[in-house]
């Protein structure tokens, strides 16, 4: 059949909201590049500068920010898909209510590994000055804040993705116990699998931060 | 939410999903149905729905019975519960829900224009328009006597209003006539509807585009076997076919070539599904007629939607699997109100 248009329009297109963004932000960077270019200053993109400059203390919280906030927002995400459909499938079928908590519980346990890993990682926070310390205890430091940051980035995003997981097997696992109830136990063994690939994240991360030495110590 | 629905399907539309699963939890089994069958009178079957998901919807019923009371009092549930879901849906679930009672909506009209023509009072035949596709102009109908008058005066501000354009005509409105407009009014409504799911993606395009593919197909046939024998050109006939079904392009080709059932009956031959439908189908006693053979893949189909969740077909699918039930009660009643056993068996098993 030919593609034709359905009459009925529900909403705009972001399309070009997103086109328009994307070509102003293109845009900016062509400017800034040339303009540096042109007035013989290139040089002044430099990675290896960038790195070595920024305090490891910025990068190490960023990387427990991150740790947190995306565990919890993969926890939140997943609380409310399982919770509308739970709410949806115990109009008809009220004992599913108090079974299916269970599947918020998995959820939550996303936000708790997320809290537990920012804690960790937390305390290897440490306390050095950059311009007395010797060269070893500041390149020490550097590591450990990349070490935090991308131990932080990995929890958050394992968690966020274990999160909508568990959601969507969870509200699957309500609206099956509301049909049949025999189907809910089955179903819970997957989600078991699901909230266990949060697990892999957190292990990895550990690993990644457990030769981490910032400052002093 | 085109990519993956699952993610952000249930922020506006889970709890409803929840909900009309719920209800279709609902819908009357087969051992319900072997206990419908023993009754021996209608209120004897009034007292087995109350045991079902149906509860008390009859007690405030006069009791001797009628069936044609039992039919509002089904189609008014089926509506409550419909209603209930448009009222707490958000787009563009609202839309889609909205297709669904366009179809109600022609059958409307068309009935409203078939009654005037035979003069009978708008009080009389407004009950008996299906309350899911009323419509505040519903009763201005009688007023047009061209397809032109209909648009202009009724239909301009419906929803229906774009798939009007392509019946037009400044012929009076008779009995051919009309059969013609409600065919191309469904045939438009059929693609828009298609091209609605396919631009919702998803589960919704993978479970609707089958389900409408089957109706356009569906339509295509009776179209055609019902056209035998009477003055409907071929050509007139092939405008008729809704394009969005599997038989498009070549199957409605030949189908518009057809002189007899068995020309259609080869046409169906090189279409696996529709090959099944035909060979069960025979007009021997005992045997199940076509529209019945029908039915019963809709049916199928409608409860294979359920197998997938976060989509609209659902929604869909509860409203015709309801509308199958309805269908069955009231056939199993007619049969026990006129002690007519014989077919009572007739009716189509859902779950």
């Amino acid at each position: 059949m030919e593609a034709k248009p359905s009459s009925k329009q529900t909403g705009m297109s972001l399309f070009p909201v997103y086109a328009i963004t994307l070509l102003l932000a293109i845009t900016a960077i062509i400017i800034i590049v040339m303009y540096y270019m042109l007035t013989g200053r290139g040089t002044r993109f430099d990675i290896g500068w960038f790195l070595s400059e920024t305090s490891p203390y910025m990068w190490g919280s960023i990387g427990v920010g991150l740790c947190i906030s995306l565990s919890v927002v993969g926890a939140a995400w997943g609380i409310f898909t399982t919770g509308s459909s739970i709410l949806g499938g115990g109009v008809k079928a009220p004992r599913i209510k108090t079974k299916n908590l269970i599947s918020i519980i998995f959820c939550e346990a996303v936000a708790i590994y997320g809290i537990i890993l920012a804690i960790v990682i937390g305390n290897k926070l440490g306390k050095y000055d950059p311009l007395e310390s010797n060269l070893d205890v500041i390149r020490d430091s550097h590591y450990a804040g990349f070490q935090i940051f991308a131990a932080g980035i990995n929890v958050g995003i394992c968690n966020l993705a274990c999160g909508l997981c568990v959601g969507i097997v969870g509200s699957g696992a309500a609206l099956a116990d509301a049909q049949n109830s025999a189907l809910f136990v089955k179903i819970l063994i997957i989600e078991i699998f699901g909230s266990a690939i949060g697990l892999f994240g957190i292990i990895v991360a550990i690993l990644q931060i457990s030769s981490a030495k910032m400052g002093v110590q | 939410m085109y990519s993956m629905p699952e993610i952000t399907f249930n922020i506006d539309h889970g709890y409803l999903e929840g909900l009309v699963r719920g209800f279709k939890a609902g819908i009357l089994t087969q051992t319900d149905y072997l206990n419908l069958v023993q009754c021996e009178t209608l209120d004897d079957l009034k007292l087995h729905l109350q045991s079902t998901d149906y509860g008390n919807f009859l007690a405030n019923e006069p009791s001797p019975l009628t069936v044609s009371v039992i039919d509002d009092k089904l189609k008014e549930k089926m509506v409550v519960e419909f209603q209930h879901l448009r009222n707490h849906c958000l787009e563009p679930l609202a839309t889609f829900l909205d297709y669904i009672t366009y179809s109600y909506m022609i059958d409307n009209i068309i009935l409203l224009i078939t009654g005037t023509l035979h003069q009978r009072p708008l009080s009389e035949l407004i009950p008996k328009c299906h309350p899911l596709g009323s419509f505040e102009q519903m009763e201005a109908i009688h007023i047009a006597s061209t397809p032109a008058e209909l648009y202009n005066a009724v239909l301009v501000d419906t929803p229906l209003a774009p798939y009007f354009i392509d019946c037009i005509l400044e012929q009076d409105l008779d009995e051919m006539n009309t059969e013609i407009i409600r065919n191309t009014l469904y045939k438009a409504y059929l693609e828009d509807f298609y091209a609605f799911c396919q631009e919702t993606g998803g589960a919704t395009a993978d479970v609707m585009c089958e389900a409408l593919s089957f109706e356009a197909d569906r339509r295509a046939f009776i179209i055609t076997i019902n056209s035998f024998g009477t003055e409907l050109t071929k050509d007139d006939r092939s405008k008729l076919y809704p394009h969005c079904g599997k038989l498009y392009p070549a199957g409605l080709a030949r189908l518009a070539q057809a002189d007899d059932y068995d020309q259609v009956r080869a046409v169906a031959d090189c279409f696996t599904e529709y090959k099944e439908l035909f060979e069960g189908a025979g007009t021997n006693p005992g045997d199940k007629t076509l529209e019945d053979k029908f039915f019963e893949h809709e049916v199928k189909l409608m409860k294979n939607a359920f197998m997938q969740q976060f989509h609209f077909g659902v929604f869909y699918s509860y409203v015709k699997l309801k509308e199958q039930e309805n269908r069955n009660i009231i056939w199993i009643s007619e049969c026990v109100a006129q002690q007519h056993r014989a077919k009572i068996d007739s009716y189509i098993p859902i779950f």
